[in-house]
């Protein structure tokens, strides 16, 4: 079973979730893999004691161009399905724009006249850690500069699939890194705060995993603070509610110093307990 | 010389179209023979990559000035590179005669 634990934006606590509940399962001794596809900001790895088993690098094809050669006939144009390529034949001039190249190797195979070589660059890395005998930590990390996170997403998630359970912190947003994160779940867990900007950003990933057609549950993170509108909005909507936790300085406290809430916070672990209950058992 | 201006409609009392690369039509302007081109957006339904479909546009037509009410990077890029200027306009509801009359003066 893979589970997402997605937010709209950064900072509502997705992270504190997926690395408790992952260690509360890990010590439960599940077979369970943690995911960390936030590949631009990768955090999990601060809250366990873990050795690194391996590492691979995520690597794409990008098409170099050999001006002497080109002959300016267009064919690579006509043939990028992604307006990656820039060309003006009675000026001369070809650009490849690197932001919306898909490496997908159209362009390379219609130039009959071998203006474009295929060179490769790396986009990041995914790292295995073991934390124990039957759980690994697999962190994706995306190279300072790389033009998108969604390779090195894709291949931290299938490095993390040989396990009973799979748990993926997804990357904040709601766009490709955040779909393709969830596109894999069988079951999201949207965390929010209580606050009218954590309710907006909940309305636009509930859309969306509405829409791919997941079951998901919330959780509700820092209670207490805000208003009830996203109690009302879950209400009328008809949406479970499958954790609350209070706002607690204590918690943000045990976080920031990068250790685990379960550990030290009795109250919160049963909260986990019965959180990892109701998704084993969904 | 020749001014593209970006625009929600195919005639010079339709207003600015504020998006750059998914706007509805393109209008070439000559200020020297004072005529006017319409020529429909072809990128409007680009999943990505319209702003630069429609810079390659823009240039094929010779255009040496761009006009509109905003652009991304990638597209501001390519155009400096081909050295077209880009004139940004931020008042909605400016039509295309008002941008027009700016280069007949
Ligand atoms: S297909 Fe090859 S020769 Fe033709 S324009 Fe592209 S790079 Fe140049
Ligand atoms: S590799 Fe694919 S996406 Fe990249 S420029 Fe070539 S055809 Fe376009």
């Amino acid at each position: 079973m893979i589970v997402a634990v997605a937010s709209g934006k950064g900072g509502t606590g997705k992270t504190l979730i997926a690395t408790n509940l992952f260690a509360l399962l890990s010590k439960a001794s599940y077979n369970v893999n943690l995911a960390d596809c936030d590949a631009e900001e990768p955090n999990s790895l601060i809250f366990f004691k873990s050795t690194k088993e391996s590492a691979s690098e995520v690597r794409q094809m990008l098409p170099l161009f050999e001006p002497e050669a080109c002959t300016y006939c267009g064919k690579c144009e006509e043939y990028c399905n992604y307006n990656a390529i820039f060309l003006l034949p009675e000026k001369r001039i070809f650009r490849l724009i690197e932001d919306l190249c898909h490496g997908c190797g159209a362009c390379t195979y219609a130039c009959k006249f071998d203006a474009l070589k295929e060179t490769e660059i790396s986009l990041g890395e995914v790292g295995m850690y073991r934390v124990n005998s039957k759980s690994k930590l697999v962190e994706g990390r995306l190279r300072v500069g790389a033009l998108t996170p969604v390779p090195v997403i894709k291949e931290t998630i299938k490095a993390s699939l040989d396990s009973e359970i799979v748990i993926l912190d997804a990357p904040p947003g709601t766009s490709c890194p955040f779909i393709h994160t969830i596109s894999k779940a069988d079951y999201v867990l949207l965390v929010t705060e209580p606050t009218p900007f954590g309710l907006n950003d909940l309305k636009l990933s509930i859309q969306i995993v509405r829409q791919m057609e997941k079951p998901f549950s919330v959780i509700i993170n820092r209670a207490g603070l805000g208003s009830d509108d996203v109690y009302k909005y879950l209400k009328k909507e008809k949406i479970k509610i499958s954790m609350e936790l209070q706002f607690d300085k204590e918690i943000a406290m045990i976080y920031s110093s990068g250790k685990l809430v379960i550990e030290s916070r009795a109250d919160i672990y049963q909260k986990f307990v019965k959180l990892s209950e109701s998704i084993i058992h969904n | 010389m020749k001014v593209a201006i970006t625009s929600t409609g195919n005639s010079t009392d339709a207003v600015l179209d504020s998006r750059f690369g998914r706007c509805s039509w393109f209008i070439i302007y000559d200020t020297e023979l004072k005529s006017t081109e319409f020529i429909p957006n072809p990128n409007i339904d680009s999943i990505e990559g319209a702003g630069i479909a429609s810079a390659r546009l823009i240039a094929s037509k010779g255009a040496e000035k761009v006009i509109s009410g905003e652009f991304g990077a990638k597209v501001k890029g390519v155009f400096d590179s081909l050295n077209i200027k880009l004139i940004v306009i931020k008042e909605e509801n400016k039509t295309i005669k008002d941008i027009i009359k700016l280069f007949q003066k």
